[in-house]
């Protein structure tokens, strides 16, 4: 099953804490429900920003690590 | 507006923040505060709102910077002395963060110009951070008839003390301590003399009584007095009720206009006492 996205955001050019700030104020933006794609780097932001996004209330759909090394995350945002 | 990607690293332990994120951040941006009194309690007040992001300062000052005002008031350099406090004061500013614009008014607040001040760039939220009652008295009743919020405070020795008055939400200063005390009742701090921190642990509460303000979170120091005494580390939170006969805010208030309270001229020929 493939999961399809309202907007994406890439946060490999940036390191932490800027990777879960760029993530939180793209989530701002957008409406309670609506899903956003976050194309990281493996390390200390796939450790952290799913992390800190469920902190927040947010969901946390999938989670795949793609042949690159790098990860694509899916989350959906949920106002708490 | 949108935050630039150097303003998302500047303010990211802000940003990270569940009660702020990128839109309280937006908010402290377009922020506007008045803080007036550039001395022991104004100087942090100013310097953490200008780290924070607050997008439009007024800083109020009549006097210049003096070598026995270092001790405490730490936007002002040694190189500084002579020059005028709210310059002195902006060009710290300027250093340190370009997101904030600065606007000075040299003059000793007063009922003929202090209206205008806060008309000036229509500040939110007023900082109280001078040294006589006078000016307190002045500031809170031009504060309860121009309706905007602001936060008392005042320090000498060891001890300190702040409250924060809302247009409509509990009391305000008058209704606390209602006349200054008479002259030379009690002394200023030049000569009782101040503990240099002392400004800046009531300071930057005042600061974050406007942040939180600008934000809209948590509860503010409305309806309540907070007192330090630093000798024995004790902090006390004392409510306080309005009092519905109080002269400026009260139900039948008999100040409408704005008043001067006389100060002893030797007050404003010297300097240092803030």
């Amino acid at each position: 099953m493939s999961i399809s996205a309202n907007e994406f955001i890439d946060i490999t050019d940036v390191t932490c804490p800027i990777t879960f700030v760029k993530t939180k104020v793209a989530l701002e933006d957008m409406e309670d429900g609506q899903i956003l794609e976050v194309h990281l780097n493996d390390g200390e932001p796939v450790q952290n920003v799913p992390r800190s996004l469920k902190d927040e209330g947010h969901k946390v759909l999938d989670l795949i690590k793609k042949s690159d090394g790098t990860y694509t995350l899916f989350v959906e945002k949920h106002d708490s | 507006m949108s935050l630039t990607n150097e303003q998302l690293e500047r303010y990211s332990r802000h940003i990270i923040l569940k009660q702020v994120g990128g839109k309280g951040q937006e908010k402290i941006l377009s922020g506007k505060v008045l803080v007036i009194g550039t001395g022991g309690l104004g100087a942090p007040a100013a310097m953490y709102l200008a780290a924070a992001g607050v997008g439009t300062i007024g800083l109020v000052d009549f006097d210049v910077v003096d070598l026995s005002n270092l001790q405490r008031q730490i936007i002002h350099q040694t190189q500084d002395v002579g020059k005028a406090k709210v310059d002195s004061g902006r060009e710290t500013i300027a250093a340190m963060n370009p997101d904030v614009k600065v606007h000075t008014y040299n003059e000793l607040v007063t009922a003929a110009n202090i209206k205008d001040i806060i008309r000036d760039q229509d500040y939110d939220f007023i900082l109280d951070g001078t040294d006589n009652f006078p000016a307190k008295f002045l500031i809170n009743d031009a504060c309860v008839l121009s309706e905007k919020p602001f936060s008392h405070a005042g320090i000498i020795r060891f001890q300190g003390q702040t409250m924060t008055y809302v247009p409509g939400e509990g009391p305000c200063y008058r209704c606390v301590f209602k006349e200054p005390p008479p002259k030379d009742a009690v002394p200023t701090c030049r000569q009782a003399g101040v503990l240099g921190v002392m400004g800046g642990i009531l300071g930057t509460l005042q600061a974050t009584e406007a942040l939180k303000y600008l934000l809209g979170v948590g509860e503010l120091l409305t309806g309540h007095l907070l007192t330090y005494d630093a000798l024995s580390m004790t902090f006390r939170k004392v409510r306080l009720p309005r009092n519905e006969n109080c002269a400026v805010c009260g139900k039948h208030p008999s100040i409408t206009e704005l008043f001067d309270y006389e100060q002893p001229t030797c007050d404003l020929r010297n300097t240092g006492a803030r």
